[in-house]
Parts: structure tokens; sequence; C-alpha cells
């Protein structure tokens, strides 16, 4: 078979991946583009063109710019939480210790279970009047705590709720990393007499920064596409103390139904976290590594 | 060739309807689920009976209804949909959609054109984005015993313009619900009377009703070891909390004396949603607050039927549920609550005259807010039978039955419904319970200063609006002029976009009926 023959059932064979790729992701974003740029509300239905109307409304849209700057400062802080977590976690489990595995399976727990369920048992939990956290902190002498209806302890219930909940993925994949960690540089350590601070500071941390960079990253993605918890626990109350930008997207959209508008924030909010993932990533490169990026 | 399915279903509804008596056939729900403790109703003869509907044989036919999630709407709807189909052979297909997602999921099918559905359960303020897309009620629906029993109220909240558009099949209002046992109290009483110097009586303005939920706040009244409190409001930014803000305000700034608008001078188009009134209304809300329960000011409309309805506080005010919880049969307060109209305002912002106007007698309009309306599709191709259907369900038989059963959110909306014996005998409900109950409600159908909602195009845009100037009001963000300030700004920028004209002639139809009196 010449080469011609060869390239063409080479393609053939690419071509129904290529067809899925083009059905799921390429068609919708492509269409949320089009839509951007039409006036779609309940008033004016289909795809009229408005040109670049909403964008321009985005940018002076400063309930949007706060729910950002809001859910980046919320999504930060509990992926730093839960990666200090997750790593105590992990080293706690990765030496031999009593019931391993159970403690393992335990604190894998909260991950495998429904977000939308568990916010559900969340706000239970955290109800002011009938929710048992208060009552139970009582019996300590702390509280009560207007745990959804203060902003500064709504931010906090959802920081809670979301660190509760993901911090098992950070243990997965840092205790993974751990396991596979060469004992070489640890003997090595060990001979000379560094101790466990140490080995950590100088060994442990450094081998495993590769895979913190990796952990990280994916979960500031999906922390940055946070809504259920909001959802759920406050919507996005109390006044706007909680909303972030997911969610307003959600009330625009399918609420007050301006879905032109809805998909202009979409598409920002989209550029926006691809613009600023790749920087940050780019940075704990840096600042773990040493490395330049490439 | 002998229609099987027609024949078991019409040997089920004989079945159902010789139940009791030869002549007057009663029906029960027993057969469908564990319904049997809410007794029989008589199949009150007509074009909506059992008896007619089973008559008509929509054997391979197929009807389809998006309703609400299960209970609320939505238990009836299935109910109604099985009870239909082994009536008349047809097959229902009912889909059930939160609240949050049932507009999008009605409207994205009416703008591309589908016949997705035919028939609709949703709330009833949407008419104004929905009525172009909804066939009309036909002339021998209209003359149906049960719909010519609707009150005028109900009936006005499903016409748009000369059309009766939307089928009414449930009716709501905003009332006052209190503790009947604080206020019959001696004890409480002489004590209020003590420490206060006023006499404690039902509240007849906000500034009262504040006072007296702030007096009875955080305190164990009958020295049993529980503390109670104030106030239960729908205070939830995205749960209706904009129904409960209406309500506050709208002694404050709908004016009996100025006519041409609420939320808006109809003439000019200018939002009226910052102006003393509404201010005065929301400023009231926020001081409220200090008389809500522990996580009262995030209570949804769930929490607040619940915090009210367990006995936790000594006031409520919003739809039906709390008041209808409060009275089910395990509840600790069954029997010990009463319903008085809203509160009102002894002085009322003129708009017209930019003056506070003051009265004697409290101005109190009764807010008729939005609830559960159901409609044809204009593009059913299965009009009959969806008239059909949405007679049959608000029968009189299913409507006595479902008005008893407190989770379907079925509410009085028919001049039968107001008769006191009805809940005396049917519910267990204690005289004077049901007086207030029924008194309270059938007296909004004589006032004619009533406040509707919103109902234009776009209406959810500036409910969402409101709902989150009030928020920030409410959280501390904002003061309420700053607030209510931001809102009209928006509304003003939505009433550009849609269009000044197509707003004003749509709000034209809701300050119609709020002015055209009785």
């Amino acid at each position: 078979m010449d080469q011609t023959g060869t390239r063409f059932y080479k393609l053939s064979f690419l071509l129904p991946g290529f067809l899925v790729l083009l059905a799921i992701i390429l068609f919708p974003l492509l269409f949320t583009i089009r839509v951007s740029l039409s006036g779609w509300d309940a008033i004016t239905p289909g795809l009229g063109w408005i040109g670049i109307k909403n964008y321009l409304k985005v940018f002076g849209d400063t309930r949007f710019w706060e729910s950002m700057w809001r859910l980046g400062g919320m999504a930060i802080g509990s992926v730093i939480i839960q990666y200090v977590l997750g790593f105590a976690l992990a080293l706690l489990v990765w030496r031999e210790i009593k019931f391993k595995r159970f403690f393992r399976v335990l604190f894998l727990i909260p991950m495998m279970t429904t977000p939308v369920i568990m916010t559900v048992i969340w706000r239970t939990i955290l109800h002011e009047s009938l929710g048992p956290a208060n009552d139970l902190l009582g019996v300590i002498g702390l509280g009560p705590y207007p745990w959804l209806t203060s902003p500064g302890w709504s931010v906090a219930a959802i920081m809670m709720v979301e660190v509760w909940q993901w911090t098992p993925f950070m243990f997965l994949l840092l205790l993974a990393g751990l396991i596979s960690l060469p004992r070489e540089p640890f003997l090595a350590a060990a001979i000379d007499g560094a101790g466990p601070i140490r080995t950590f500071f100088n060994v442990t941390f450094p081998l495993l920064a590769p895979v913190s960079i990796g952990a990280v990253i994916i979960r500031l993605i999906e922390a940055s596409k946070l809504i259920e918890t909001v959802y759920v626990l406050t919507s996005g109350g109390p006044g706007t103390a909680t909303e972030t930008a997911g969610y307003y997207v959600y009330i625009k959209g399918l609420r007050d139904f301006e879905i032109g508008y809805a998909a202009a924030l979409s598409i920002t909010y989209l550029v926006i976290m691809m613009v600023l993932l790749t920087l940050i990533a780019k940075f704990l490169v840096k600042f773990m590594l040493g490395e330049k990026p490439q | 060739m002998i229609n099987y399915k027609k024949l078991a279903a019409s040997v089920c509804a004989v079945a159902m309807t010789v139940s009791s008596t030869a002549f007057a056939a009663e029906i029960d729900y027993a057969k469908y689920g564990d319904y049997a403790k809410y007794g029989k109703a008589a199949d009150v003869p007509g074009a909506c009976s059992y008896e007619s509907i089973d008559k008509k044989d929509y054997s391979g036919r197929t009807l389809k209804i998006i309703t609400h999630a299960v209970p609320v709407m939505g238990e009836p709807t299935v109910l109604h949909a099985k009870q239909f189909e082994d009536l008349t052979g047809a097959k229902v297909d009912v889909v059930n959609i939160p609240f949050g997602d049932l507009y999008q999921r009605i409207m994205i099918p009416f703008q591309t054109g589908q016949a997705a559905y035919d028939v609709l359960f949703y709330g009833s303020l949407w008419i104004g984005d929905l009525h172009d897309y909804l066939a009309p009620v036909p002339a021998a629906y209209k003359d149906v015993s049960g719909m010519k029993d609707v009150t005028v109220n109900y009936r006005d909240v499903a016409t748009w313009g000369p059309e009766m558009v939307q089928y009414p099949i449930d009716g709501d209002r905003h009332y006052l619900k209190y503790r009947a046992d604080v206020f019959d109290n001696a004890d409480l009483k002489a004590k209020f009377k003590a420490d206060t110097g006023h006499d404690l009586t039902i509240p007849s303005t906000w500034e009262e009703y504040n006072d007296v939920a702030a007096y009875f706040n955080d305190k164990d009244w009958f020295g049993d070891g529980t503390k109670h409190f104030g106030s239960a409001e729908v205070s939830k930014r995205d749960d209706l909390m904009f129904s409960a803000f209406i309500s506050r305000v709208a002694a404050y700034a709908k004016n009996p004396n100025v006519k041409g608008g609420f939320f808006f001078d109809l003439d000019t188009m200018e939002p009226q949603i910052n102006n003393p009134g509404f201010v005065k209304g929301l400023e009231m809300f926020m001081a409220a607050q200090k008389s809500f329960p522990p996580g009262g000011a995030s209570f949804g409309l769930g929490d607040e039927i619940f915090s009210f309805g367990g006995g936790q506080t000594l006031f409520s005010y919003s739809w039906d549920d709390a008041f209808i919880q409060a009275q089910e049969k395990d509840s600790p307060i069954r029997n010990k609550v009463g319903a008085a109209p809203l509160p009102g305002a002894k002085e009322v912002w003129n708009r017209k005259t930019k003056t506070w106007d003051k009265f004697d007698t409290p101005n109190a309009p009764p807010y008729i807010t939005w609830g559960w309306t159901s409609a044809v599709a204009k593009a059913s191709k299965n009009q009959d039978m969806a008239f059909d259907f949405l007679c049959f369900f608000s029968n009189e038989a299913n409507t006595t039955l479902d008005l008893q059963i407190g989770r379907f959110g079925v509410n009085p909306y028919r001049t039968a419904h107001f008769d006191p014996k009805f809940w005396q005998d049917k519910l267990g409900w204690d005289a004077k319970v049901a007086e207030t109950y029924v008194n309270t409600l059938s007296g909004m159908d004589k006032s004619n200063n009533r406040v509707f909602d919103l109902r234009v195009p776009g209406v959810n845009q500036f409910m969402s609006t409101m709902a989150n100037g009030v928020a920030e009001a409410m959280a501390g963000q904002k003061t309420a002029q700053e607030a209510l300030d931001g809102v009209a700004k928006q509304w003003s920028e939505i009433v550009d976009k849609i269009g000044k004209d197509k707003v004003r002639a749509a709000y034209a139809n809701v300050v119609a009926l709020e002015d055209q009196g009785r």
C-alpha cells in the first residue's frame, strides 16, 4: 500500500473520534459564541444578530465582576486548605499505621457522595433553628454562629463544605504520588541524619511537587465552576455575599431567561478562567519546581 | 372491535362511582395511593364530572403535561393524569420539573416552535410572557359549574385583556397568620399591657406587627421552657422573597386615591420602586429582621412554612401553606392559630402629590399574589383533550379532596370553598379558626384596592433585580434607598430594552385589574 493509501486509512480511523469531538465540544462552544452575539431573551426569541452589545454590557456589569472576585477568593482559599489537609492525611496513612486500609477508604467517602445531596445535608446541619451544628457547638460553649445569615460566615460555610467534599481528591492524588516515590532519597536523608521535618521539606515536598501542581490545577479548574454548593446552601446570599460567577450566569440565563447575555457572560468567564489558570500553572511550575515553564 | 382498554377503564370508573349510593356517586382516591383518610366527595354532575369524562374516548391519543415537582401541584397532576387515563383510555405523560427550571422548560419549546406540551402548570405571574402561546379557554368550559363558581380575583388572575387564557385550578394570596393562643391568653395580654401600655391586638399596621413581634421575640411565652420568636418571613433572595417584599410595601405605596400604576407610573413608565413608599416598606422589612428566629434571614418558603407551622413564631405572612401546615392533624399548634388581612399603613405615599397621605383606617391593599395556574398550548393538536383534562382536574369532587391534602398546594378559589363548615367538617378545624380563615380570604375579593404581580413581558428580570436589591439592603450591603435606586435604574434599562410601549401595553392590563374597583 502506498503512502497516500496509508494516510487515508489513518484519517478514516480518526474520523469517528473527530466527529464526536466536533459534536460534544466544538459545536456547543461555537453555538454558545453565536448565541452570545444575539439578543435572545424572554421577549425576543432566536438568534437575531446584535453584534458585541452583550460583551459591552458585561464590562459594565459590576455584579458579574464582583462575583468573579468572590469566586477567585473562595476557590483559591478552599483549594489551599484542601491541599494542606489532603497532604497531611496522605502523609498520615502513607506510613505504617494501624487500620491503614480502613482510614484510606474512610477519607475517600466525602468525594464519593453526590455534591447536591451532601450540600442539602450540610444545609440541614447548619440550619440555625433546626440543625445540630449550633447545638453541638453549644455543648462545648461555642456559638451560636450565623452560618447562613451573615456574609462572612456564609462564605466560610461554603468553603467548609467544599473542603469537606474535595479534600479526599487531594488526598487520593497525593497519596498515589507518595506511594510512587523512590525510597533512595529517603534512605540517603536518613543516613545524613535528617529528622522528619527536614526530610519533609527537603525530600518529600520537592519530590511530590509535580503531583502537587497537577492536583492543585485540577482542583482549581473544578473550584472555578463552583455553583451547586452555592445554589443549595445560600442561593448567593445573604445579599450577594456568596454569589459566584457561575451562579450569576445561571440566574441570568435560566431564571431571568436572558439567554444571549448569559452566553456572553459564559464566554467571558471561560476566557478569563483559561488565561488565569494558565498563568497560575506557570507560576506554580516556576515556584515549586524552579523550572522555566515550557 | 372491542376496545379492551376502554372497557376496563369504564368498569374501573363504574366501580369508582358506584362505591356508595346509586344516585349520588362518591369519589375517593384510595385506589391511587395513601389517600383513603381524606374520605370521599360527591361527583357533581356536569361536563367535568367523572361521569361525563368517562364517556369520552381518547384511546390511542397521548396528552403531554409539564408541571411542578412532587408534591406541590406535581402530585395532584400525576394523580389526576392516572385517573384521566383510566376514564378516557388516553395515555398521559407527565413531566415534573423543579420550580427554578420550570420557566425555561416551558419557554424554550414555545420560542422554538415545538409543541412539546399540551398542558402546562406554572406560576400565574408569567402570563405576560406566555399569553401569546396559550389557547383561550373555550366558552363551553367557562360555562361549567366549577368555573362559574371561581371568585372574581381568580378569574382576573386568569385573564389577559378580554380573554381568559389560564385555567384556574388554585387560588393564592398573602395574608397574616398569627398565634391565636397568644392573643387570647389573658396573662400574656395583661403583661403586654403592663409592659408597653398598649392592648394586645392583632396588628393592623406593619409598625404594630414589628413592635408586637419584637416584644414576643426570643421569649418563653408559656413557661414551658421553649423559646419562641416574633416573625417568620420568606427572606431568601432567590426563594420567592420578592413576593414577601411586595406584601410589605403594598400598604405604603398602593394609594387608593392614586390610579394608574403601583410598580410604574403608567403614563411615563417611570419605575416607582424607589419612591418613599417602597423605601419605607423595605425599611420596615429590614427592621423586622431582629424578630426573626435563628437563621430567619435566609428562610425560603419551606422554612417559613415549617417555622410558623411548627409553632416557632408568633407571626407569619405569605401563601396558605404555613397556615395549612399549622392546622395539620399532628401539628403542635393545631387550632391555636388565626388568619387576618395583611397589616396596613396609616401613612401612604402619594406619587402624584409627592406627599404622604394620612388614613384613619390603615390602608391595607390585599396582594393577590401569583399562584399555580394551568393553560393549554396554542400549538397543541390535542386541545380538546387538554381542556377536558383541566376541566376534570378541577371538577368539584377533585377540588374538594385536593383542598384537604395540604401538600398538594391547592387553595381556595371558588365561592364554595369559602364556607367555614367545609373546613370544620372535612378537616376538623375549630369554628373560630375556620371563620378567621374564610373571612380573611373571602374579604380580599371585596377590596377595590388590590395589588397584582407585575404581569408584563420579562417579569422574571424585573423580579430578580428587585429581589437582589432588597437582599442587598437586608444584608446591610446598601441602605434601603441606595438599593432601590439601583433597582429603579435597572428597571428603566429593562423597559428600554424590551420597549416602553410593549411593557406599557402589558402593564395596562395589570393596572386595569387594580383600578377597576368592585
